[in-house]
């Protein structure tokens, strides 16, 4: 009898602090956890007690990344209970800026953590000696995604300029309209990367997922939608959690996201929002999925790099439509009636489907506080493609075999930090 | 115009060392002081095609507490896991490493990293870092009015 294990302690490439175990005996797997070690953040209970209006400024707070996926969550929560809606100039600034967030986010994920994996390379500093101008066009997405977050929420990293019922204040027509040079530079680049990256050799696997995200009627669903999924889930985001729930599992410092029905692991991020969206994408983004050879509904988790390229072309897109047609909002924001209630809120990050609900005191202070985050939701669909990928791959030395399992775990471009609300790889062999 | 970017963040004890630097340069002449969280190629971004750059930032070798070290980012390899990286491990280490590959370092770029030992939450330096950090400011100080 013979037992490998395959042992990661410190994943690269990954936001956050995580690990992988897994035991083979006489190739089976036994054993397989994908760990997360992030100490815990605690933020829902920093915001009990804390006033409604500071809810942006520390969620912002829970990702470098993507924080504007955590402060219009909450925002959009608070509207919930409010009652407040917003016009169409503060929600056209709203989808802006969170293109912005996809664009630095996809564009630093496809390039600088996940494309080495697919050129047999260590990481980004060994692809920019060997291509350089796919390094520069990589720095140069990031740069105009972290200028969209800076105009519209005065900074790039935890933005400020958010409120509930708008913004503090709206960025000037002129320097708007100045984003859209860069902007139509990061289309061409963006359906440049599609070709590159639909060209990369893919590991055969094909799972069958439980797809779950936002879908809007109008547009590819970033910031608004109800909460769908392939297999007849449709609910407004305000039943969430009689859908949804999380566990706790001794191997991760994350909760797990369960659904309740018991129907297993789901996924949310890249793939779920393009298999239940794929009608909504622009003709454009659809033409350069097609040219990249994927069809309506990708099930290769190895895909998820050209899908989140063909969501690059998408998110150029549709901020250079907004910038294009900017006109300043005649108020940055619309005034409220602050009220006692419970609110729901939940956007696209750029990994996934994130959650958010709140309960605020007659006097606005938060009485109750909860973050679903999208990596915390992916942790048993990652393990159960990791069981996929381990499977097909027994004939691999452990090194390659390791290899191949950290990639698997990026293709989800997993935020630990959020979560924790990444990887040490430990294989067993026996 | 000498450029300092001072990194870390002020919400996690002594990882505000660099921060705590920027905040005593204030107002100095001859220096134009920028707070950035650490992200790699946003530290290229804020670099590139300047003259003169000081970058501050908390760092953990096991030295002692508040022990300031320098290295010249143009010759030396930073140690790679001393420095915190903000994401995905792309850090400053590895912004003055990328930033060579492509050629986008300043004409002179001098890193500054103090000794830090607590990155719990909250505010406030422990004393030998806080320390660190006035002998510091005043050491830059001196760089730029030349005593």
């Amino acid at each position: 009898m013979t037992t490998r294990v395959i042992k990661v302690d410190a994943l690269a490439r990954v936001e956050g602090e995580g690990s992988l175990h897994v035991r083979i005996k006489d190739g089976v797997i036994k054993d397989l956890q994908f760990g997360i070690f992030e100490p815990p953040r605690f933020f829902e209970a920093f915001l009990e007690g804390r006033d409604y209006a500071e809810v942006p400024d520390i969620t912002a707070r829970i990702c470098g990344i993507c924080p504007i996926a955590y402060e219009m969550g909450a925002i959009q929560a608070m509207e919930d209970i409010f009652g407040v809606t917003v016009p169409k100039p503060i929600r056209d600034l709203r989808r802006l800026i969170y293109c912005g967030e996809w664009i630095e986010s996809h564009g630093l994920h496809v390039y600088l953590l996940h494309a080495p994996d697919f050129l047999g390379l260590p990481d980004a500093l060994e692809l920019a000696k060997t291509d350089r101008a796919l390094v520069e066009k990589a720095l140069r997405l990031k740069k105009i995604g972290n200028d969209i977050l800076e105009i519209v929420g005065g900074r790039a990293v935890h933005p400020i300029n958010l409120k509930v019922g708008g913004f503090f204040k709206t960025p000037p027509k002129a320097k708007i309209r100045a984003l859209a040079e860069d902007l139509k530079w990061a289309l061409q680049a963006s359906l440049e990367t599609v070709k590159l990256v639909g060209g990369f050799d893919f590991p055969a696997i094909e799972q069958n997922y439980q797809f779950v995200a936002l879908r809007h009627e109008d547009e590819y669903a970033i910031h608004e939608g109800r909460v769908v999924s392939n297999r007849g889930l449709d609910i407004p985001v305000r039943s969430f959690l009689d859908h949804f729930d999380e566990e706790h599992v001794r191997h991760s410092n994350a909760l797990h996201g369960v659904i309740k029905d018991g129907s297993g692991p789901y996924m949310v991020g890249p793939l779920a929002r393009y298999a239940l969206n794929y009608d909504k994408l622009s003709p454009l983004a659809v033409q350069a999925a097609k040219g990249a050879g994927l069809g309506p509904v990708v099930r290769n988790p190895f895909q998820s790099i050209v899908v989140r390229a063909v969501e690059l072309v998408q998110a150029c897109q549709d901020a250079l439509a907004i910038v294009e047609s900017y006109q300043e909002p005649d108020a940055p924001s619309v005034p409220f009636e602050i009220k006692a209630g419970r609110g729901h809120g939940a956007t696209e990050a750029p990994r996934g489907l994130c959650y958010h609900t709140y309960h605020v005191d007659a006097g606005g202070a938060i009485r109750f506080a909860r973050i679903i985050p999208p990596t915390a939701q992916n942790q048993k669909v990652i393990e159960s493609d990791l069981a996929a990928v381990v499977s097909a791959n027994l004939a691999l030395e452990d090194e390659a075999l390791k290899w191949r399992c950290e990639q698997a775990i990026r293709n989800y471009d997993p935020c630990i930090s959020c979560a924790t609300h990444f990887l040490n790889l430990t294989v067993v062999r026996e | 115009m000498i450029l300092v970017i001072a990194i870390g963040n002020v919400f996690r004890r002594d990882d505000g060392a660099g921060p705590a630097v920027a905040e005593k340069l204030r107002g100095q002449d001859g220096l134009e002081i920028i707070q950035l969280p650490g992200e790699g190629t946003e530290l290229i971004e804020a670099w590139d095609g300047r003259d003169k750059v000081l970058v501050v930032d908390a760092m953990r070798s096991g030295r002692a507490a508040g022990e300031i070290r320098r290295f010249d980012g143009l010759r030396d390899d930073l140690p790679p896991d001393d420095f915190a990286s903000l994401s995905h491990r792309f850090g400053l280490a590895q912004a003055v490493e990328m930033g060579r590959i492509l050629g986008r370092l300043p004409k002179s770029l001098t890193i500054f990293g103090i000794e830090a030992v607590e990155f719990g939450q909250g505010l406030g330096l422990t004393s030998e870092v806080a320390a660190g950090a006035d002998r510091l400011a005043s050491e830059i100080i001196g760089l730029t009015t030349g005593q």
